[in-house]
């Protein structure tokens, strides 16, 4: 076979058996692969697949529970950061953290240093290669100005321009194309391209496989922490795990129409043209959607689109252009903590628990504003809810499994009595049996109360079965709205 | 050759005015002389200092742990066994760096705030050495020092303005070198100076080592001007924080602004002194105007003028 030939070729970066827990969850388990000089290796997975975590493993940032990462056949598990760096591993990281108060020259040249404490000149030749290194990725027109003043991708190249510096034999990047625009991405492939052809093996870190799709020359898919598929970037595409878990199975929908809702002319939350901006990079542009009282709205996206960044900014904790009405009343201006007093509720991607108070203490301070009956009123209903948080009620959140902190976040934003509860990545990590109990609260919150509800995921499996309406968000944009019976055929091709 | 950092203006107008200062003596009165010696020495304690917080981004609450330690040793070498200046400051220059490695090496490996509260909880251990083992160290009293280095004021104000231009001159070179760069990577982001093939601790602890040196040494020559240690002047938290104001006053990560501050400080408590209780206030208040409308302190708001 063909593949064989180049299998024979010796693995520079050989994985087996790697396992990372974080406490009781884990990240990464059991995952096997090897790299190849002049390779380009996709490893692709949804958010919380471990794909982060398996590349700090590998650079060392963060150091294995089991299992071995051999450099050359070196055993590199347990090093520090700098030992594997100086074997030749370079990591380009996705977001850009420069030295502001230094030139993009120093910076570069920062790359190219020893590491001694008794070295005081910056050599001649130092300087020289600096500066060819910042021709090779296109900053030599940038080479003295402050990374501050510049555009985000040169901020990009700049993060490529100190990996290139370290002259690395394995370089890893993580999101190579978040940010840029469709011309930056071609600019980056061809460097990308140009590192294969110098013989470096190249590990692209990303969320799907389209991205990556045309550059790489294998692709690894991760989910929960496990390699579930392996091959061309075709062969991924079309492998039936990697399509369950990116479009989801058949999906059981069971939306309410539009037109089934009091408030049609009025919504509850009315979003038009919002547009926020991150210092360079657009987050949101002009987005528009609405959301009507008792309905139930996903948006949805892979990691990135700017999910987080559209809630954050109608819980009022952005600056934005464009028009968020609640009820009908503009919402700009008004304080965070009086549109969470006015029904907003959000629980965040990253569930922002009190770690060190307990589950119940976590409870109490989100039925801080309610009267005392209505406050133990809630807390029982909640408890009905979910059952597990009962028995917790003494032990401190930061004990509790990934799936009972979900489940403690929602209960806790549930107890300021909402009338809109925003949900940011709630299956983040979550094992599939935790996510059917999480689907059954929200599907009794939908039959029982008056909640609306609006949801953000990239795990379609998750998002459709409990949306009246669905939103994509893509690149900063909404890029198509509908029920969910129609997500599969009209947007889902797109989203592999 | 001359480097081409000797050739700019910047580097000339300090030139000069450390000319400037090297004459004072020539027309100024002794009592202003003493106050500036000290003042001198106060702002290589502030520059050392600046070293650390403002290229290794680590607080420490604690310098005059360090100051402490080098200025204790050389007096009580002297007081006890008679030693001559030289080894007695030799002596308790080795005792800062020794006692600040034995804080750093474990401290460095603690996260976040942790390694500030260390060392604010060595300047109190310290601090209660002396006064417990008063015997030794003249406990609350203070210790006596026999020696002096020199009974002249003049001579004593030459040591310390030539021990702080050396000082200065070398830590400024140390920040602005390769190895500075590696720290001021460390110090803002230890994962990406890590993945750069850096090893942070390392530069972290030699950054440490040298703050010691000179704070230890500063301290040891301080107590041959002064004749006497006392932890009020020398140990005391109240010490330490005035050292890390004039810092911040002067202006982070610049070095030469830590021993403006210093000065400042200095004169504005001596020129104010007439306001009696007051003068702390006023100091204090305008410490904390500059620090708020210039975070960036005295060399900021020269850099923003030029701008």
């Amino acid at each position: 076979m063909a593949t064989q030939v180049t299998d024979a070729r010796q693995a520079v970066v050989e994985v087996r058996g790697l396992t990372k827990k974080f406490g009781g969850l884990v990240a990464v388990n059991r995952l096997d692969f090897s790299l190849r000089p002049a390779e380009i290796l996709g490893l692709i997975g949804p958010n919380g697949s471990g794909k982060s975590t398996a590349l700090k493993l590998v650079m060392g940032i963060e150091h294995p529970t089991t299992g071995s990462v051999r450099l050359d056949g070196i055993e590199t598990a347990g090093l520090p950061a700098h030992r594997i760096a100086r074997m030749g591993v370079a990591l380009v990281f996705q977001h850009s953290r420069p030295l502001e108060r230094q030139t993009v020259h120093e910076n570069i040249m920062l790359g190219l240093l020893p590491d001694s404490l008794f070295k005081l000149r910056i050599s001649r030749e130092i300087r020289e290669r600096a500066r060819d290194i910042a021709t090779q990725v296109g900053l030599s027109a940038v080479l003295e100005r402050r990374p501050s003043t510049l555009p985000f991708a040169d901020l990009r190249r700049l993060e490529l321009a100190k990996a290139i510096a370290r002259d690395p034999r394995v370089i890893l990047i993580d999101e190579p194309f978040a940010g840029l625009t469709m011309a930056e991405a071609a600019v980056f492939s061809e460097l990308f391209a140009g590192f294969r052809r110098d013989g470096k093996a190249v590990l692209l870190v990303d969320h799907n496989v389209k991205s990556v799709a045309a550059l790489v020359d294998r692709v690894i898919a991760l989910c929960l922490g496990e390699k579930i598929a392996e091959g061309t970037a075709t062969e991924v595409m079309a492998d039936e795990t990697v399509r369950r878990v990116y479009l989801g199975g058949s999906i059981e929908t069971a939306a309410r129409p539009e037109s089934s809702f009091a408030d049609r002319e009025k919504p509850l939350l009315d979003v038009q043209d919002l547009s926020v901006f991150y210092s360079k990079a657009q987050a949101l542009e002009k987005v528009s959607l609405h959301v009507h009282q008792r309905e139930f709205v996903s948006v949805v996206g892979i990691n990135g689109a700017g999910k987080t960044t559209l809630f954050n900014a109608i819980c009022g904790l952005l600056p934005y252009q464009g028009n968020i009405l609640w009820q009908g009343a503009p919402l700009a201006r008004v304080p965070p903590a009086r549109i969470v007093r006015n029904g907003v509720a959000q629980c965040t991607e990253t569930r922002d628990l009190f770690g060190e108070m307990s589950v119940r203490e976590n409870l109490d301070l989100g039925g801080q504003h309610q009267s005392k009956a209505i406050a133990n009123d809630r807390l029982a209903w909640l408890f009905d809810l979910f059952p597990i948080l009962k028995s917790r009620q003494r032990q401190n959140a930061a004990t509790l499994s990934g799936g009972e902190q979900q489940m403690l976040a929602i209960a806790r934003a549930l107890m300021t009595n909402p009338r809109l509860l925003i949900l940011d990545e709630p299956t983040l990590g979550l094992a599939p049996i935790v996510l059917e109990q999480l689907s059954k609260a929200l599907e009794s919150l939908r039959q029982t109360t008056e909640i609306t509800v609006l949801l953000g995921e990239q795990n379609v499996t998750f998002a459709l079965p409990h949306a009246d309406r669905v939103y994509v968000l893509d690149h900063a944009r909404i890029t198509w709205e509908g029920g969910p019976d129609r997500f599969a055929r009209e947007a889902g091709s797109g989203y592999l | 050759m001359i480097p081409a950092t000797m050739r700019t203006p910047r580097f000339l107008v300090v030139a000069v005015i450390i000319a400037i200062a090297a004459l004072l003596p020539l027309g100024v009165s002794g009592y202003i002389l003493g106050l500036l010696t000290v003042a001198y020495y106060f702002g290589v304690f502030s520059m050392s200092w600046d070293l650390l917080f403002g290229f290794a981004n680590e607080v420490n609450f604690g310098p005059t742990f360090l100051v402490g330690l080098g200025a204790y040793t050389a007096g009580i070498l002297d007081n006890r066994y008679g030693l001559p200046i030289s080894v007695c400051v030799a002596l308790g220059t080795v005792a800062a760096v020794v006692g600040g490695l034995v804080l750093a090496l474990p401290a460095l490996r603690l996260s976040g705030p942790y390694f500030g509260l260390t060392t604010l909880v060595a300047v109190l251990l310290l601090q209660n050495l002396v006064v417990v083992f008063a015997g030794l160290t003249g406990g609350e009293i203070g210790l006596t020092v026999p020696d002096v280095i020199s009974i002249s004021g003049s001579v004593n104000y030459w040591i310390a303005l030539a021990f702080m231009v050396a000082s200065g001159s070398v830590l400024y070179v140390l920040s602005r070198s390769a190895a500075g760069l590696i720290l001021q990577a460390s110090g803002q982001d230890k994962i990406q100076a890590g993945v750069l093939g850096f090893n942070v601790v390392k530069h972290k602890l030699f950054a440490f080592v040298v703050s010691a040196l000179f704070s230890g040494l500063a301290g040891a020559l301080l107590v041959f001007y002064l004749g006497t240690a006392s932890v009020g002047t020398l140990i005391d938290i109240t010490v330490g924080v005035q050292i890390i104001i004039a810092a911040i006053l002067g202006g982070r990560r610049t070095i030469i602004g830590a021993a403006i501050g210093a000065i400042f400080l200095i004169a504005m408590t001596e020129a104010l002194r007439s306001t009696g209780e007051l003068a702390t206030f006023v100091v204090s208040a305008i410490t904390l105007l500059v620090v708020m409308l210039f975070p960036n302190g005295f060399m900021g708001i020269l850099s923003w003028r030029r701008r």
